[in-house]
């Protein structure tokens, strides 16, 4: 069981890397999109037996991560006319080494924190870290709003991946809230970046300095 | 049970607003929903309902605290909402209505939510539904501040929750069964001992921590306070007096219960020492920027950055601090509202919020400028306006308990911050009026509508200061029992 769960969290986590290493922003949005749908399976793997609540969760998780968000996505990649990030403010090899060493300081700081008997061995907390600090990478080192977003989901990814930890024992109620919360983001993203888009005729984040002191 | 009226008629209302046909008459929802939420919690400031143990929210006594001042902040603003609809009847109020109605719904949630989890989908809901809000004029400066709270406020909503998950993963490990409500947590930490406290504590630091930044960034502490001058400058006036008043209240009440659980815990400690030194970098960093900032509307966020450093002073100082905080959550509150309302008077009569193309505002708009000087003179704790007793109350804590440093650094970050308001205030009240600004002279006359409302705010902040109705001293005292071992 922990094999097959740490083998889809590694996949999780080279994806990471797949992101932050590309400059195409398609195979940016596909990593992020393979990265939720892992996700969206784990849960399944977690469970001794099968319920329905666990299932909705993880049929959700994958239908919006895995198809409706990248669908927006590369929706707006389209109507924008863009299709690499051209000036990162973090380059893609630094952000690359950036991301490799927050794996490895990420499985360093999960020594740290003890883990449960049952769930001791797993990389979930590893996972989860190196995952959230990939995510902010992207988020703070790329100009164009679309890898920011990017960013932003692989981040949730990450969190997500840290909530997997506490599945068995809180109320499943709680998940669904949060998958509800991040479909309405993404929506509430995707209206902002369609405004965006159309005001300022571009989806290049570094347009948008009037504000500043 | 009243206290779901409070969650439920405002999303009622929204409903109702997003299906009425007529723009004309649709604001006119806002004050509707706004009395009757008013009314509410007014009942039950009077009459606090009993708590139900385990339940996952009530109006327990930090909601009953802070809530009735939610109500009076939106009830006021959406009397000015109505007439400032009126004003921009060129823009549908479609949206604009219902996620005003859908906040308020999602603040008393928020604010009365006894679950770890529920507390959370409430904040961000809440957060998400002020993003309509802010780009309400639709410009490109307005697009602009709304991307940047979306990634600023999505990182920092982001990380609470992953804050929330090492709280339950805590709980875990001291042998707790799940049970996320916060009263639960609280026992679950007390008086651990061995396995259970060595493998809980750490969870227990990394839990505080990623909730502090995470409620932080929604509270506006430096240095998670970036997107707040973008947001206050480009907001309508009365969505920045909700967001100054209303959201990070929120904020601040979720990281009030987290503090709660670490305190159980045995951490109470290591929360102040925190609590304490970010809020005192918050006031530094927000006095230095106020003397440098051009816009009279970034001018009011850098103040709110300021006052958000005061509370969490307040709380970490504890005691007798932790209550001034709690008093000094509705005299900053209130006062913020007639400083945002008559702001944004101002700004609509000068067309423009940069100090260098407004002056002479006295001319142009009397009535809403010396309110304007009124407010800057009660937000920068001159008395007989509330904040002055607040604040006062905070120095006296920090001498009470021997803090003299802290005392000394917060009295010159008042000292920084009354240069930078009062320069800035005077440069656009005072002077000869621009020809843009008397080009559209009587375009936008200051009728009762847009001037009462910021008059009410004043007059509650001098109430609320000289003569504090002793039933919300009675609540404050109560809330702030919670924390006292």
């Amino acid at each position: 069981m922990t094999n097959a769960l740490n083998l889809f969290i590694g996949l999780a986590m080279g994806l990471n890397l797949l992101a932050l290493a590309s400059s195409r922003l398609p195979s940016v949005i596909r990593a992020a999109a393979l990265q939720g749908m892992v996700l969206g399976i784990l849960p399944l793997l977690l469970e001794h037996e099968f319920q329905w609540m666990v299932g909705i969760v993880a049929v959700g998780t994958i239908a919006v991560k895995g198809f409706v968000i990248p669908h927006l996505l590369r929706r707006a990649l389209r109507a924008a006319n863009i299709d690499r990030e051209v000036k990162p403010l973090i380059g893609f090899v630094p952000s690359l080494l950036l991301g490799a060493a927050a794996t490895i300081g990420a499985v360093a700081l999960s020594g740290v924190l003890p883990l449960r008997p049952e769930q001791a061995g797993s990389l979930l907390v590893p996972g989860s870290f190196a995952t959230v600090v990939g995510g902010f990478l992207m988020l703070v080192g790329r100009t164009k709003a679309i890898s920011q977003v990017c960013g932003y989901l692989i981040l949730e990814n990450g969190i997500y991946l840290f909530g997997l930890l506490l599945i068995n024992s809180t109320p499943l109620l709680v998940e669904a809230g949060i998958l509800l919360d991040l479909t309405v983001g993404v929506f509430v993203i995707g209206i902002i970046m369609d405004r965006i888009q159309r005001e300022f005729d571009s989806l290049d984040t570094n347009k948008l300095t009037t504000l500043r002191e | 049970m009243i206290e779901i009226s409070l969650i439920a008629v405002p999303l009622l209302f929204a409903a109702l607003a997003f299906i009425w046909p007529q723009e004309r008459t649709r604001p006119w929802l806002l004050p509707a929903a706004g009395g009757a939420h008013a009314a509410a919690s007014l009942w039950l400031l009077v009459r606090p309902p009993e708590p139900v143990p385990g339940a996952w929210f009530g109006f327990d006594p930090i909601a009953r605290a802070v809530l009735p001042m939610i109500s009076l902040l939106f009830l006021v603003c959406s009397l000015y909402g109505v007439a400032y609809l009126k004003i921009r009847s060129e823009r549908r109020n479609r949206v604009f209505v219902f996620a005003l109605l859908v906040l308020l719904g999602f603040l008393s949630l928020a604010i009365q939510a006894q679950h770890l989890g529920l507390l959370w989908v409430a904040a961000e809901a809440a957060t998400l539904m002020t993003v309509p809000l802010i780009h309400f004029n639709g410009t490109a400066r307005a697009f602009e501040a709304s991307w940047k709270y979306l990634l600023v406020g999505g990182t920092g909503i982001a990380l609470s929750l992953l804050g929330s998950f090492c709280l339950g993963y805590a709980s875990l490990n001291a042998g707790g069964s799940g049970d996320l409500t916060f009263h639960a947590l609280a026992g679950q930490f007390v008086n651990l001992s061995g396995d259970f406290a060595r493998f809980s504590h750490p969870w227990l630091v990394a839990a505080w921590v990623l909730l502090l930044v995470g409620y932080g960034t929604k509270m506006g502490l430096a240095p998670m306070h970036t997107w707040k001058p973008d947001v206050y400058g480009e907001a309508p006036g009365l969505v920045g007096a909700l967001l100054a008043g209303g959201t990070t209240t929120m904020a601040f009440v979720a990281v009030l219960r987290v503090k709660q659980v670490m305190d159980a815990a045995g951490c109470g400690e290591m929360t102040q020492r925190t609590l304490l030194a970010i809020g005192l970098f918050s006031m530094l960093v927000a006095a230095l920027f106020l003397l440098g900032t051009p816009d009279f509307k970034r001018m009011l966020a850098y103040s709110s950055v300021e006052h958000m450093g005061i509370l969490a002073v307040g709380v970490g100082l504890g005691g007798l601090g932790l209550w001034a905080a709690v008093f000094h959550v509705w005299t900053n509150s209130l006062t913020k509202g007639a400083l945002f309302l008559s702001a944004g008077n101002i700004r609509r009569a000068a067309g423009t919020a940069n100090q260098n193309e407004v002056s002479g505002m006295m001319w142009c708009a009397p009535r809403s400028a010396r309110m304007f000087v009124a407010g800057l003179f009660a937000i920068t704790a001159c008395p007989p306006f509330g904040p002055f007793f607040s604040e006062l109350l905070v120095v006296r804590a920090a001498f009470m308990s021997d803090s003299i440093f802290t005392a000394v650094v917060f009295l010159a970050c008042l000292l920084l911050a009354f240069f930078g308001l009062t320069r800035l205030v005077f440069a656009v009240v005072d002077g000869r009026p621009r020809a843009a600004a008397r080009a559209r002279a009587g375009r936008f006359p200051e009728t009762a509508w847009v001037i009462l409302p910021p008059l009410a705010f004043l007059g509650f902040s001098v109430w609320i200061g000289l003569a504090t109705p002793p039933l919300l001293r009675e609540a404050w005292s109560a809330a702030v029992k919670l924390f006292l071992p």
